[in-house]
């Protein structure tokens, strides 16, 4: 469906002082902007400023309670995400909406025409999906199964499905949070091409420097108000983290110290897949006391196996663990922590917390049985003050102990759960992800807390997608691929294109080690 | 149509939606009612006076609410674990088998000593058939809900060869029942010359032991987290599999009091009709309690005075008993549609 005839120099979306409230809280208040045909605008904000609300207003997905939205000259009705799409917005979830089991072609089809219906010709999405490929540069085959394809690919299809149904105007939530750097630069050129056929992108993204890289306008949303409008090119990543967060950011300063003796080591292990990724292929790898080592890498490259080997949740079926000079034979996630690893896991929401469970209940998720119990009747009291304690030394937000987790944002949600690691003085943590879709306060939280715990002689693993997190906390890097692991790159001889040619999966046929292994299977 | 979910129900919502549930099924009860010929509030009126009109009314209505209680129980601890046992009418049976095994003279003890002996081996007879199900589902993940549902149809059929053999009373005239207990088996009354057993004041207990069981014990905190998140509780370092294995046992344990209890209670000895389907009404009951133990008991109590009520109803105004099936079973369906709708939102695009 072509785009209502307009003036070009017309605003083809209008918010009109937009406010949303959810009983007392309110996630926007009075917001209005307005995007021009060909422009990129970036939503900047914290987490919990209102940016997903925000734009699921925008798609129809909510209602708003005050304020219009408008496209291309017209009145959005509200809460109808069937006349956001008709009126050409496409959106691009931080989650995808896609069916695994379907080919790609199908994929972006469905919902723009029945699959079933006879008048469906599949040559024909094909060949349009082509062009659209060839056009925008999203290389994607048509015929593959979406299961099959890798997160940068699936984002592709998400891409295209809005492309198909001549999106008019694209919104991105966190495209960047699943790519890895090359990935991340193709979604960049895409970006550009679309703007060049006279598309509108809001672009919705935690990381200034993309942010500064691909967008025209940038709004800064705080507490669900917008705090700030700048030029992109008049404005400095500095300014931007500082008006996202009110107040000047610091990083945690990195101080030189001689780590101490191995605390835990893997020799040569192998594990099964996890998931759809891939399992460890034969990994050696020491994690030493008062030593932060960095794990880079492609998502689904062997992270995953790692991390869950560490969390007990998974056994090496090949190779030796030992985990301060003693050697388990039994390893489950209990084994795990009684040997005093502190574990972060990638997703709070899912592995980290229970959505229903009060913060008492999530602080002594992992603590109940040896330390808040005796002769299985919990104590309930000695909780309750663990979890104040936890509130008030590690700044979590809440409104008490006794709310359900769900409602935090993810940045408190986090911030406890560091607060439930740390508290059990781990001598060795496993952090996954920690700051991933966290604010700017809050990943420099967390990444202070864990230098302090490097400098108490904690061996800290950090398994991160972005690299410069890694490469500004980390003393030594690693990188996965495929299940194996790059040499260690000691501070101040990482570079980012050094590590991207192992991320690439380069390097390793050079390495006779892995050329043995390699022939053996 | 779709859902979304709501942050932060309104208590209006969260209470007032599930009361409205019960308020809907008097409703439809009223229509049909008139239907059938009848004034609406004469047919209310005869079912509250048959429940609670006088004291033989009133211990009538506990009497039958008491095995509900003991298998809402059953279904509640389950379901809370996302353990689905469809199964209580067989644990049930099991427990009623071992009352009889034990009761009918195998063991020549006194009262105070036989009767707990009973109970826990009734217990652990239908903790046993739960296990096998539970196994089942943790070992090689099969489905429980089929699994439990068809346990049922196959523990009636051996409760019928029971009966036909092995426990068939020599004296019952052919009969398909089983010898009556010992005096020393027989669960005594709360007060004497009133009809009304100790199985009452047994469920009553059992109900607030399974509260203190999840509010203050680990095990209750480990069922509890892994009925909400297996995946988090895993993580966290529960053992998942052990807590889905206590749970059925606990879970079998409490449907097979319901067993002991109508035979060393109320009946005295085993027919193949000891349970109108007492293990499938305990999923009603459970879920009218929203899995709370102690609402359990109120929602037993509702359900037997509804039964009960309707027998008297039936013969004083003529509209069929089946009324009370009606209302159950439409107060249960309201009720799994208020839950949904306390948390989640209703949006037509």
């Amino acid at each position: 469906m072509p785009a209502p005839q307009q003036d070009q120099t017309q605003p083809v979306l209008r918010l009109s002082n937009i406010t949303k409230r959810f009983g007392s809280v309110t996630a926007n208040e009075n917001v209005s902007f307005e995007l021009a045909r060909g422009e990129v605008i970036a939503l900047l904000g914290e987490n919990g400023a209102g940016k997903t609300t925000l734009m699921n207003i925008l798609f129809g997905q909510y209602t708003a309670d005050e304020g219009s939205v408008e496209l291309f000259g017209q009145t959005l009705p509200p809460g109808t995400p069937r006349a956001a799409l008709e009126a050409g917005v496409g959106m691009v979830h931080q989650h995808f909406t896609l069916a695994g089991n379907l080919k790609v072609w199908e994929n972006i089809a469905l919902g723009a025409q029945s699959l079933t219906a006879g008048s469906l010709r599949p040559a024909a999405v094909k060949d349009r999906i082509r062009n659209l490929s060839q056009q925008f540069h999203l290389a994607v085959d048509p015929d593959a199964k979406v299961g099959r394809l890798t997160v940068g690919e699936r984002q592709r299809v998400e891409i295209l499905k809005a492309l198909y149904r001549d999106a008019r105007i694209l919104i991105l939530d966190e495209p960047t949070a699943v790519l890895t750097p090359q990935e991340a630069d193709d979604l960049f050129t895409t970006l550009r091409e679309a703007v060049e056929m006279g598309l509108s992108i809001v672009f919705i993204s935690h990381k200034l420097h993309e942010v500064m890289a691909v967008s025209d306008r940038v709004l800064v949303l705080r507490h669900g108000r917008l705090v700030a409008e700048r030029k992109t090119d008049q404005t400095t990543p500095q300014e931007m983290a500082a008006l996202m967060v009110g107040a000047e950011v610091s990083a945690p300063e990195f101080k030189e110290q001689t780590p101490g003796a191995p605390l835990l080591s893997l020799r040569n292990v192998v594990t099964d897949p996890v998931g759809g990724s891939t399992g460890l292929n034969g990994i050696s790898l020491d994690l030493c006391a008062g030593q932060i080592t960095g794990l880079a890498g492609v998502s689904g490259n062997g992270q995953e196996a790692l991390s869950d080997l560490l969390s007990g949740l998974v056994s090496p079926n090949q190779g030796q663990m030992s985990v301060r000079g003693k050697k388990p034979t039994r390893w489950t996630p209990r084994v795990a922590i009684g040997h005093g690893i502190g574990r972060i896991p990638e997703d709070r929401h899912k592995t980290g917390t229970i959505a229903d469970f009060d913060l008492v209940e999530n602080t002594i998720l992992e603590t109940y049985g040896t330390e808040f119990s005796r002769n299985g009747w919990v104590n309930w009291r000695a909780a309750r003050d663990h979890a104040e304690h936890l509130i008030e030394r590690y700044d979590v937000r809440c409104p008490g102990p006794d709310t359900r987790i769900r409602l935090l944002s993810g940045g408190n949600m986090q911030k406890l759960i560091l607060g439930r690691v740390l508290e059990t003085d781990p001598k060795i943590i496993l952090a996954n992800q920690p700051v991933r879709g966290l604010d700017i306060g809050a990943v420099n939280y967390v990444h202070g807390r864990l230098s302090q715990a490097r400098a108490e002689g904690a061996a800290v693993l950090l398994i991160s997608e972005d690299l410069d997190e890694i490469m500004r906390l980390s003393d030594v890097i690693h990188v996965i691929s495929k299940g194996r692991l790059s040499p260690a790159f000691p501070r101040g001889t990482q570079r980012p294109e050094d590590l991207g040619v192992w991320m690439a999966g380069h390097g390793f046929d050079d390495d006779p080690s892995v050329k043995d292994t390699a022939h053996a299977s | 149509m779709r859902l979304e979910p709501i942050a932060h129900p309104t208590a209006v919502r969260q209470f007032g939606l599930p009361a409205l549930a019960v308020a809907l099924t008097f409703v439809i009860a009223a229509v049909l009612a008139m239907i059938a010929g009848a004034n609406p509030f004469a047919v209310f009126g005869e079912i509250i006076k048959g429940a609670f009109g006088s004291k033989f009314a009133i211990l009538e209505t506990l009497n039958r609410a008491t095995p509900l209680i003991f298998t809402g129980l059953a279904v509640a601890v389950a379901f809370r674990a996302k353990l689905w046992n469809i199964g209580a009418e067989a644990q049930l049976y099991a427990g009623a088998v071992m009352a009889v095994v034990l009761g009918t003279g195998a063991l020549p003890w006194p009262a105070a000593v036989l009767l707990p002996v009973m109970a826990i081996a009734a217990m652990l007879a239908g903790a046993l058939v739960l296990l096998i199900p539970a196994l089942l589902k943790t070992r090689l993940g099969v489905d429980e809900v089929v699994t439990t549902l068809l346990f049922n149809f196959i523990f009636l059929l051996f409760v019928s060869y029971l009966l036909e053999g092995p426990l068939k009373d020599p004296m019952g005239m052919g009969w398909p029942k089983s010898e009556r207990l010992i005096a020393e088996a027989r669960l005594p009354r709360i007060v004497e010359g009133l009809r009304l057993h100790w199985g009452f004041g047994l469920a009553v207990i059992a109900a607030l032991a399974v509260w203190v069981i999840d509010a203050r014990t680990t095990l209750g905190f480990e069922m509890r987290a892994v009925g909400q998140n297996a995946e988090a509780a895993r993580f966290a370092g529960i053992p998942v599999t052990a807590v889905v294995l206590k749970t059925a046992l606990l879970s079998g344990g409490l449907a097979a009091l319901a067993g002991f209890s109508e035979v060393a209670g109320l009946k005295g000895s085993l027919t193949l009709d000891l349970s109108p389907g007492f293990g499938y009404t305990g999923i009603v009951v459970a879920m009218l309690a929203l899995l709370h133990p102690i609402g359990v008991v109120a929602a037993a109590l509702f359900v037997a005075a509804i039964f009960v009520g309707a027998d008297s109803m039936s013969r004083a105004v003529g509209v069929p008993t089946y009324l009370a099936d009606i209302m159950l079973a439409s107060a249960l369906l309201l009720m799994v549609l208020a839950i949904l709708l306390t948390k989640f939102r209703v949006r037509r695009d």
